[in-house]
């Protein structure tokens, strides 16, 4: 097991490697200048030419390549050209934020999309499986903005139940220590800061679990079927086992490796894809950071954020694996 | 004379499917004695499987046990609810399948599986189930009892895995077993083990075991009755000295003429021409007329009910109503 982790870690080397490389060469493609941008319509040749080569876009692509990679394996993700400070210093918020978020929607998934594809399954046909499917055919095909934009209008417009956007309370701002606002206000003890920030959670949270929850809804419900015909559920039936147990112990154990797969993509795409709901529900995550970058031609924090959400999607890819040897005694990593 | 513990009687399972109601068991009796061994045969399609789940009543749509009456120590158990069943599955009523490679939880160890039904049916602690599990796993002839506890199914052979379903099934010490087809996914010399196995299982603690094969061999080793079922009726019932010595149904004949004998090489090994036909596709006359070498017209325009064929042997066929037809069966034997 520790080897075969090892060897995963390595192989993460060459992939991260073609990763740079691509992404580098794609936002040097997209039409702009860095130079252009900051300065804005006004500026004069002169100004554009000094300010690129003060960020030293007029060495050739292959200089800035290695210099940038060079700056990887010391850890420098290097310097906002917006903001002109570290990347390594700034980016940490932003990725707490959206950690945050998609950790509390990929809980309400799972919770809601497992028990609902299980039960789908175990009354096959009943009302509540055509009810929950045609819910995750829905859920499924909403379009994410649409989803919270009526979310917005509904609780926050017409009810006034819950917060639009923002991470918090701006009038009583939580005091950050590590970013994860849940944990930080626990820390210190603040319960009302607490109340406020889960309520700023609920609507983006479940605007961004919703095609999460729908498909591991669906994922399970199949996978339980499936397995739920096989020749050891009726052996535990015959055992005099409760229902309940054959279907939450014997039957669920079995069902869940493609389950945990499709839990695993989505936590990834989650981390990474948010940006249409951090968008609309102002949430200052990564998601945000990068689509702002983008915007500046921002190409150090393009480039570091990109590829930090693909290190955090390998990372997940490979607990997952991992996991499955957890689960499955037949899966062996040697 | 004693009461027999098991007593199925007018026994109706219906599959409800989408060409319409099909029977697949259609009014079937039997008993079983006290620590008898009783063998129900027939082809695949014949209905001793359903005969069998029907018993433990694990029928699952679109299957339906519609009428009859399955006596169990005086008490009918199509009238139990599904809590009171739980207590008469594998507890009273014990039951091993076919294929043993299928038939054992992949994702949980031997030990857990094993437990689980003495927890449910005995309500022991931790510690006495496992070691009365144990106890078990040493009752079948497999060595290194105490670690096997610890493994997994795919960790064991085939000859291995049946014998661990044999101690789960006996392990609450059943009056009655049910072996659907034990043997029939093992290789020749494991089978002979499983079945002496089962034999002296029978001896020692006088268990009534239902033995629900094709395989007129194992028959002949272990039972004490035959019952033959053909197209989901019983065609002939008697001992399995009688119905081996002088079969009454062609259809019994048939099978046993199909079973080689190394001692006379024949051309070719006997075969009953044409299939068994799916149930519920003839509607009149005797089901298994259109296969049938003494067939007359009287064969496909009514169905026979089981009749005396002598010696307390019953036979579902028209010969029986005359003498002299009959006769011609005994022409064949010899």
């Amino acid at each position: 097991m520790l080897a075969y982790t090892i060897r995963r870690l390595l192989m993460l080397i060459p992939v991260l490697f073609g990763m740079t490389l691509i992404v580098f060469f794609m936002i040097r493609a997209i039409p702009g200048d860095p130079a252009q941008v900051i300065l804005g319509q006004q500026a004069t040749e002169e100004a554009i030419k000094s300010l690129t080569k003060q960020l030293g876009l007029d060495q050739p692509w292959y200089i800035q390549y290695v210099d940038y990679i060079k700056g990887l394996f010391t850890g420098d993700l290097g310097t906002s050209l917006r903001t002109s400070s570290e990347i390594s210093g700034e980016i940490w918020p932003y990725l707490a934020a959206t950690l945050e978020l998609s950790l509390v929607a990929m809980v309400i998934a799972i919770f809601i999309g497992v028990n609902a594809g299980i039960i789908s399954a175990w009354f096959q046909n009943s009302w509540f499986d055509y009810t929950a499917m045609v819910l995750a055919l829905v859920g499924v095909s909403m379009p994410v903005f649409w989803l919270g934009l009526m979310e917005q209008w509904a609780f926050s417009l017409e009810l006034g139940w819950l917060p639009s956007t923002g991470r918090e309370n701006v009038r009583n701002p939580v005091e950050a220590i590590t970013h994860l606002y849940l944990i930080d206000t626990l820390i210190q003890g603040r319960m009302d800061q607490f109340v406020e920030v889960v309520r700023h959670l609920i609507l983006p949270g479940i605007a961004l679990g919703t095609i999460p929850m729908a498909i591991i809804a669906r994922m399970t419900r199949s996978s339980m079927l499936e397995v739920m015909r096989s020749d050891f559920v009726r052996t535990a039936r015959a055992k005099g086992t409760r229902m309940f147990w054959v279907v939450y112990k014997h039957s669920l154990k079995n069902a869940f490796i493609p389950v945990l797969t499709v839990i695993g993509l989505q936590m990834g795409l989650l981390l990474g894809g948010a940006i249409l709901t951090e968008t609309i529900f102002g949430w200052p995550g990564i998601g945000r950071y990068i689509y702002d970058a983008i915007g500046f031609r921002d190409y150090p924090v393009i480039q570091s954020g990109i590829l930090i959400v693909a290190v955090i999607f390998v990372f997940i890819n490979l607990i997952v694996d991992l996991l499955y040897a957890a689960i499955d005694p037949r899966i062996k990593y040697n | 004379m004693e009461q027999p513990v098991l007593n199925v009687s007018g026994l109706e399972t219906h599959f409800f499917t989408d060409d319409g109601e099909i029977p697949a068991v259609d009014s079937v009796d039997f008993h079983v004695n006290k620590g008898e061994v009783l063998g129900i045969v027939g082809e695949s399609g014949s209905g001793k499987s359903v005969t069998s789940l029907s018993i433990m009543q694990l029928i699952s749509a679109p299957g339906k046990v519609v009428g009859g009456e399955i006596s169990y120590k005086g008490e009918n158990l199509l009238l139990k609810s599904e809590k009171q069943m739980r207590k008469i599955r594998g507890n009273e009523i014990g039951m091993i399948f076919q294929e043993p490679m299928t038939s054992l939880n992949p994702v949980f160890k031997i030990g857990n599986q094993l437990v689980e039904g003495i927890r449910i049916h005995k309500k022991w602690n931790k510690k006495d189930s496992w070691a009365h599990a144990i106890k078990f796993l040493k009752l079948v002839g497999l060595p290194r009892a105490e670690e096997l506890m610890n493994e997994y199914p795919h960790q064991l052979s085939g000859g291995m895995r049946q014998r661990v379903m044999i101690a789960m099934a006996m392990a609450c010490e059943p009056d009655v077993l049910i072996a659907d087809e034990p043997t029939t996914a093992l290789d020749v010399t494991i089978q002979a083990q499983i079945l002496e196995l089962m034999k002296r299982l029978n001896n020692e603690t006088n268990t009534s075991i239902i033995m629900i094969t094709h395989d007129l061999g194992v028959v002949a080793e272990m039972c004490d009755r035959i019952v033959v079922m053909y197209s989901g009726k019983i065609v002939e019932q008697g001992t399995t000295k009688e119905i081996f010595e002088s079969p009454k149904h062609p259809y019994t004949i048939g099978l046993i003429e199909s079973v080689p004998d190394v001692r006379s090489r024949k051309e070719r090994l006997y075969s009953i021409p044409g299939n068994v036909p799916k149930p519920g596709s003839i509607k009149t006359g005797c089901h298994f007329a259109p296969r049938c070498k003494f067939a007359f017209d009287k064969c496909f325009e009514e169905t026979p009910e089981l009749m005396d064929a002598g010696q307390g042997q019953l036979a579902r066929c028209w010969l029986h109503e005359d003498k002299e037809k009959a006769a011609l069966l005994e022409k064949v034997e010899s």
